[in-house]
């Protein structure tokens, strides 16, 4: 009966389910190596994703709908940076109030959109390529998200490790008063850093509404964020460790699904927490290098930043 | 190399006048005036809390004056952020690194330029201008593993390379060696040769006399004195800025103890808890009754992880440590603070104080087993108050009271009361770091007087301290750490500043700019 499952398939639908998850930890990353924990990410996600059902519904267009999505989830995020940055409120607690304030709201503006079917996002058609055997049904047949998530992968590396603006974004989160002392604005550099990361969140809800449901039901994200953030720490912070752990998730929660479908004796509460735990598992054993890892580590990770002193 | 009688041929370069800052509560800089002529060496001479800092803080942009002005080459000057400064030609080397630890020196020294070239030219000219100067570095190495001097080259390369005419530096020399003081003098010279001002912040009077120009003298915010150090003695500099006369601590005659030795380390080996930290190796010393065991060492080679160790913060293998005989190098804080240890670490809020609680809390906290404090489990307040209230009066706290929370005391303030709530438990075994760290000149003459006294009653006092003066003032033997090691702990009379020197390490690889380097090292005396 495993048999039944094709190998294809399952990795397409991989990427597929990972793109939410590596859309939000990427934003997270860059957030948290500017030295700011922004709990937040399943509140901003959430938010992204009624947001880009609804405009995407209301338009007919999908690009509508991922647009709404990154600004909603970067308007959320703001809240945040106001209240992190300016009023110096702790980075945990209100992170955590912007998770529920997300899952709230999306409920209550998403009330009359359950049972509706979002407009279709085409795929991207890659003439020939998309044709070829084996590859082309694996990396050639997505939607254009995936292949944004994945030029995003290699963008915030790049960012991060060889341009200026990089450098000076890691100095902050390294220590900010080193970086306050050298003449850089800390708390400007921050709030770009989290409405990036909120932008980043908004996508990553949007498809799901959008794509991997696709539709609106209360509270779908289901811990993506949470997982998204584990990932970003389990990651050490590196932009390709991120997509190796996003994609870890979301293929063995197609599989896990897979298993489900071709009926395995594993009883289903086992297979449903399979990801979670696999996921962490391997993470936990690859960053196992402590000292390796805390250097990654953004130092001023989650402290509050005063020009007085 | 620069007489004085030169200066008033030499144009000016900055000039300050009538600079006033004040902070809620206090006046930081008030109508502060000099002048800093091209080429010239000026001191800024004062305690902890004159106002040097703001002074400096408001020539780099990052402080904003209240009233007054300052002049750039006879041009108006008012940086509103430190790019402003750096583009003037203001560079500045601060007196708490402004370094990135998890950053290479390459990606450290790029933050700190305007525009700075590609990663390899910059590596390129990072090793070149430094081994122009004497002070040799790896560019792609992270500056979390230099050594304290080491990541002062970083700093003063990275302002070396924005070719400045005005170099400031905020008590370059307290992470130094007296050879890499002497090699870092060297190399300010040259620059000055060269026609770079340097702004010399310090409160080392014969460092100042040694180097420096001009001096002007800062006392609570105000300009108390200008004038030309070399023409001055160092008692004078200290008098002019204390403003009163200074009595060394009184030392009272030795006496004899009976039994094993109050503290005795042997072989101690621990790995450092903190990432960047230095592990502590073969470390072996021991204390008597009475007697005080000073240790130098620059900051980061293991004074932390000493102190731990020594708290039982940081266990060990049982015989490591052994107090009066017995081994207690697996014990915690608690059961080593029933054999009568203790101690006060250097960071004051977080560390030995509880920022957030108030005097009486913090009392509680080291003061509960040795003071009993505590009854079945149950705190005993009225107990508690009065202990605290008795730190503060006798150890001249000042505080509005013993209800305020540790955070609102001045660092010199809480100092006091850390070191009084340790001493004022009948102690053994006193281990401190960088006791009067921050503090001025007559509580820390206080400080050191307590200190004494205790051994004097018999108890064993480590002190660990980067001040030299403090440790030849106070010890009895001396030793220095080294990356982790203990030199062997040596009488301190006799002991000149170069064997002190080769006992905290030498020169760490740098070698003199200009090959005088030997020379100031007999103005430290």
């Amino acid at each position: 009966m495993i048999g039944s499952i094709d190998p294809i398939l399952l990795i397409a639908s991989l990427m597929v389910a990972s793109t939410p998850i590596l859309l939000a930890a990427l934003g997270e990353l860059v957030v948290e190596k500017a030295g700011v924990l922004n709990l937040g990410v399943e509140g901003m996600m959430i938010t992204g994703a009624i947001a880009g059902f609804i405009a995407a519904v209301e338009t007919g267009s999908p690009f509508a709908g991922f647009v709404a999505a990154a600004a909603a989830g970067a308007a959320l995020s703001l809240i945040f940076a106001l209240l992190t940055q300016f009023l110096l409120s702790n980075q945990v607690a209100t992170g955590l109030a912007l998770t529920l304030f997300g899952i709230g709201f999306s409920a209550l503006i998403g009330q009359g959109y359950t049972g509706i079917r979002p407009p279709a996002t085409p795929r991207l058609d890659l003439g020939p390529l998309s044709d070829l055997p084996v590859i082309g049904p694996i990396l050639f047949r997505h939607d254009p998200m995936v292949y944004v998530s994945l030029a995003l992968v290699v963008a915030v590396g790049l960012f991060l490790r060889r341009s200026r603006a990089g450098l000076i974004l890691r100095a902050v989160g390294e220590s900010h008063d080193a970086a306050h002392a050298l003449g850089y604005k800390v708390v400007r550099i921050r709030i770009l850093a989290i409405l990036f990361g909120g932008a980043c969140a908004g996508l990553g809800g949007a498809y799901l509404s959008l794509v991997r449901v696709p539709q609106w039901t209360e509270g779908m994200t289901a811990g993506a964020g949470w997982i998204a953030l584990a990932i970003v720490v389990f990651a050490s912070w590196r932009p390709g460790r991120v997509l190796a752990g996003a994609y870890l998730f979301g293929g063995v929660t197609v599989l896990q699904l897979n298993l489900q479908a071709a009926g395995v004796a594993i009883p289903v509460q086992y297979l449903s927490m399979a990801p979670y735990l696999i996921t962490i598992l391997v993470l936990v054993v690859i960053s196992a290098d402590r000292s390796r890892a805390a250097l990654n580590a953004p130092a001023a990770l989650g402290k509050s930043f005063h020009a007085s002193s | 190399m620069t007489g004085v009688e030169q200066l008033g041929d030499r144009p000016e370069l900055l000039a300050v006048e009538g600079l006033t800052k004040a902070y809620p509560g206090v006046v930081a800089n008030s109508d502060v005036s000099f002048t800093v002529a091209e080429g010239e060496i000026h001191a800024l001479l004062g305690e902890n809390g004159a106002g040097k800092s703001t002074l400096v803080k408001t020539i780099y942009g990052l402080v904003r004056p209240d009233s007054g002005q300052m002049r750039m080459s006879g041009a108006p000057f008012a940086p509103a952020e430190p790019r402003a400064a750096r583009a003037a030609g203001v560079a500045m080397v601060f007196q708490h690194f402004s370094l990135f630890e998890a950053l290479t020196v390459a990606e450290n020294v790029a933050l700190g330029m305007e525009r700075p070239p590609p990663q390899r030219a910059l590596s390129a000219r990072i090793r070149d201008v430094s081994e122009a100067y004497g002070l040799p570095l790896d560019p792609a190495r992270l500056v979390g593993d230099l050594s304290a001097g080491e990541r002062q080259r970083v700093e003063i390369i990275r302002c070396l390379l924005q070719e400045p005419r005005l170099l400031i530096m905020d008590e370059p020399t307290s992470v130094l060696t007296p050879q890499e003081v002497g090699i870092l003098f060297a190399t300010l010279r040259k620059l000055s040769a060269e026609g770079t001002a340097i702004l010399y912040i310090s409160h080392k009077l014969e460092e100042i006399r040694a180097l420096c120009d001009s001096a002007t003298i800062l006392r609570r915010g105000k300009v108390v004195a200008t004038c030309t150090p070399r023409e001055k003695t160092a008692r004078d500099l200290a008098e002019l800025m204390v403003g009163e006369t200074l009595t060394p601590p009184a030392r009272p005659a030795p006496a004899e103890w009976e039994g094993p030795p109050a503290l005795e380390v042997s072989g101690l080996t621990v790995a450092s808890p903190m990432p960047f930290g230095t592990s502590l190796k073969g470390i072996g010393f021991t204390v008597k009754r009475g007697e005080v065991l000073g240790i130098a060492g620059v900051a980061g080679n293991g004074q932390d992880e000493l102190l731990l160790a020594l708290s039982g913060e940081l266990r060990s293998a049982p015989e490591m440590v052994r107090a009066a005989g017995h081994p207690v190098g697996q014990e915690g804080p608690n059961e080593r603070r029933r054999r009568g240890f203790v101690s006060a670490p250097e960071e004051r809020l977080g560390h030995a104080a509880a920022p957030a609680m108030s005097l009486v809390e913090n009392a509680l906290l080291s003061g509960a087993i040795r003071r009993g404090l505590v009854r079945r489990g149950f705190v005993d307040w009225r107990r508690t108050r009065a202990f605290a209230a008795e730190v503060v009066q006798d150890y001249d706290v000042r505080t509005p009271g013993t209800h305020v929370a540790a955070r609102a005391l001045s660092g010199g303030n809480l100092q006091k009361f850390v070191i009084g709530r340790e001493l004022s438990q009948q102690p053994a075994v006193i281990v401190v770091n960088q006791p009067t760290w921050g503090v001025d000149a007559a509580a820390a003459a206080a400080i050191r007087q307590v200190l004494l006294d205790r051994a004097a009653e018999g108890a064993a006092v480590v002190v660990i301290s980067q001040d030299l003066d403090e440790l030849l003032e106070i010890a009895d033997r001396f030793a220095a750490l080294n990356e982790g090691r203990l030199s062997a702990p040596r009488p301190v009379q006799g002991l000149t500043v170069e064997e002190i020197g080769l006992m905290m390490g030498g020169a760490h690889g740098m070698h003199a700019a200009a090959g005088d380097a030997g020379e100031h090292l007999h103005a430290q005396a």
